[in-house]
């Protein structure tokens, strides 16, 4: 039974991973996102479904607190936003290093530095370069509603466990502040010891009783070994890049132009569709939801009918790398984004849509 | 139907709740909403203000760059939104502490004055709610069930007490708004 709600993107996530059967939360407080873990402290999981949640003493702590939870093959998140990811940055590359399964939610605000707390999409490179040392990837997806807040939490641990690696949910001040009508999904318990020893007790330390022993570790002094390490990395994210990219089309069909732009940008953007469709202009929208891996099958497909593709993010460009790098020198592509913590107007976006269209 | 309306205000006037409970009234009746908030050190004693959109299809933009409604509650409010109110929309606002009120002669202006009257019902934390009543007087985007219905999803359990006093200042409200123009 699913249930109807109107709530904030942050309060869904709290609600989600407790229905999700999230076994911990360590987390600590910062603008725009500090409603997850008072929303967590609010519904007291730990009486209920047995849930743990903890403010720890900083983001350095959490993100390690997530790695032995992980370690034991325990489904375990942390949430923060822009400074504080750039805090958990060795425990990302840790995470991905020792192949551990999690959830880190980055509700992004203006930066660089302390910067503002208002919205912004300027961590696209950090969440999807990996966000720390050595060559890895988390597996990153962009809500652009309050729903898909809810659902991509359901969706971020599943993949994570799939693929035995960190995913991240990479969210803005808007989608994490603003309320939407969002439909609950039925609570799914916590997996039982038995359901989760079949699912990770191959690698997790869980008590070596009846098995051989299990290392949970990132270290690997033979270089060759090492290498050999690094490959089977590659493989996994080349089988990611060939089955979990995703993404959402718009008014695509017989559009000659396209916006591409994801999350708040996204909703922004589509809104510039309209308006811009209502001036007989035909745009579309291409909307990418997993950022790593990048739709590109589906983009490069959708470039060769279109003359020109506006890539619209708070931001001063990231994104727009990877579009180009899908695309290529075939077509033009440019940018719009307000940056440092305000955020474009549809009109706005309309007049750079026009600006592209007249400068052909 | 789709209807863009911004609430703007002073921290503390309700403005947010205000915009939680017109939010959740939309959704009793089945429509579509979203309800973006300004967040952050501007609101401690600064101004407030919430985009609400009603509609019965999905919403794309959260944020809009011109409103059908805007209801304004200080002269801050006012100097800053009264622009942004599309050709034919509706400005409706409180005389509190305004000093210079609106100028616009192409959207239909109302005025409520609910501080006033929230004084005089004894209750001043009414006051939003008059507004609402209001607003829902001109533009009968919701059924008065349905804000009943909102009222109830909004506020926690231990407030249900105050919902017939807040169903009345919407009543109240919805008599005392007065047309400016049209």
């Amino acid at each position: 039974m699913s249930e109807l709600r109107l709530m904030k993107g942050n309060e869904v996530i709290a609600e989600a991973a407790i229905r999700c059967g999230c076994d911990a939360y360590f987390g600590y407080p910062i603008t725009p996102q500090s409603e997850v873990m008072e929303t967590l402290m609010e519904l007291r999981p730990w009486e209920t479904t047995g849930m743990v949640v903890l403010q720890a003493e900083s983001e350095v702590a959490s993100i390690n607190m997530v790695y032995g939870a992980a370690s034991a093959g325990k489904r375990a998140m942390t949430s923060s936003s822009s400074p504080g990811i750039s805090l958990m940055a060795e425990g990302l590359s840790y995470l991905a290093g020792a192949e551990l399964p999690c959830l880190v939610v980055n509700v992004s605000r203006g930066g660089p530095g302390l910067g503002t707390i208002q919205p912004s999409q300027a961590d696209y490179f950090m969440a999807t370069r990996g966000g720390g040392h050595g060559d890895f990837h988390l597996i990153v997806l962009a809500p652009s509603s309050v729903q898909e807040m809810h659902d991509f939490v359901f969706l971020a641990f599943d993949l994570a466990f799939k693929y035995r690696n960190p995913a991240m949910i990479l969210a803005d001040g808007v989608i994490g502040q603003m309320m939407e009508k969002v439909e609950l999904h039925a609570p799914r318990p916590r997996r039982t010891t038995g359901e989760m020893l079949a699912e990770v007790g191959s690698w997790a330390v869980t008590g070596k009783a009846g098995r051989p022993r299990n290392i949970v570790t990132s270290v690997e002094l033979d270089p060759l070994r090492h290498e050999k390490f690094n490959q089977k990395l590659q493989a996994k994210y080349a089988l990611m890049r060939e089955k979990e990219a995703r993404h959402e089309e718009l008014l695509c069909a017989d559009a000659e132009y396209l916006i591409v732009a994801y999350g708040i940008s996204a909703r922004i953007g589509q809104k510039a569709v309209e308006l811009l469709r209502a001036e007989g202009l035909n745009v579309g929208l291409f909307r990418p939801i997993t950022l790593f891996p990048f739709p590109e099958k589906p983009l490069a497909e959708r470039a060769k009918q279109l003359k020109g593709i506006l890539c619209v993010e708070l931001s001063a460009g990231q994104m727009i790398e990877d579009v180009r790098l899908t695309v290529g020198n075939t077509l033009p592509v440019a940018h719009f984004g307000r940056n440092g913590g305000v955020i474009h107007s549809p009109n706005e976006v309309v007049d750079a849509m026009k600006r592209l269209i007249n400068s052909e | 139907m789709k209807e863009e309306i911004i609430i703007a205000g002073f921290g503390g006037q309700g403005v947010l709740s205000m915009g939680k409970i017109l939010a959740y009234s939309g959704i009793m009746q089945g429509q579509e909403v979203t309800w973006m908030p300004s967040y952050g050190p501007e609101m401690r004693g600064g101004t407030a203000n919430v985009t609400v959109i009603l509609s019965d299809e999905r919403i794309s933009s959260p944020i809009v760059h011109e409103f059908d409604t805007a209801i304004i509650l200080n002269q801050q409010s006012l100097d800053k939104f009264e622009p942004m109110v599309k050709r034919g929309g509706l400005l409706l606002y409180d005389p509190n502490g305004l000093t210079a009120p609106p100028t616009r002669t192409d959207i239909a202006v109302h005025r409520v004055a609910a501080t006033a009257e929230a004084a005089k019902m004894g209750n001043a934390k009414v006051f939003n709610m008059i507004v609402l009543g209001a607003f829902l007087k001109v533009k009968p985007l919701v059924k008065l069930e349905n804000v009943v219905k909102g009222l109830q999803k909004s506020l926690p359990e231990r407030a249900h007490k105050l919902i017939p006093a807040n169903e009345q200042a919407i009543l109240r409200g919805m008599e005392i708004a007065e047309a400016l123009s049209a």
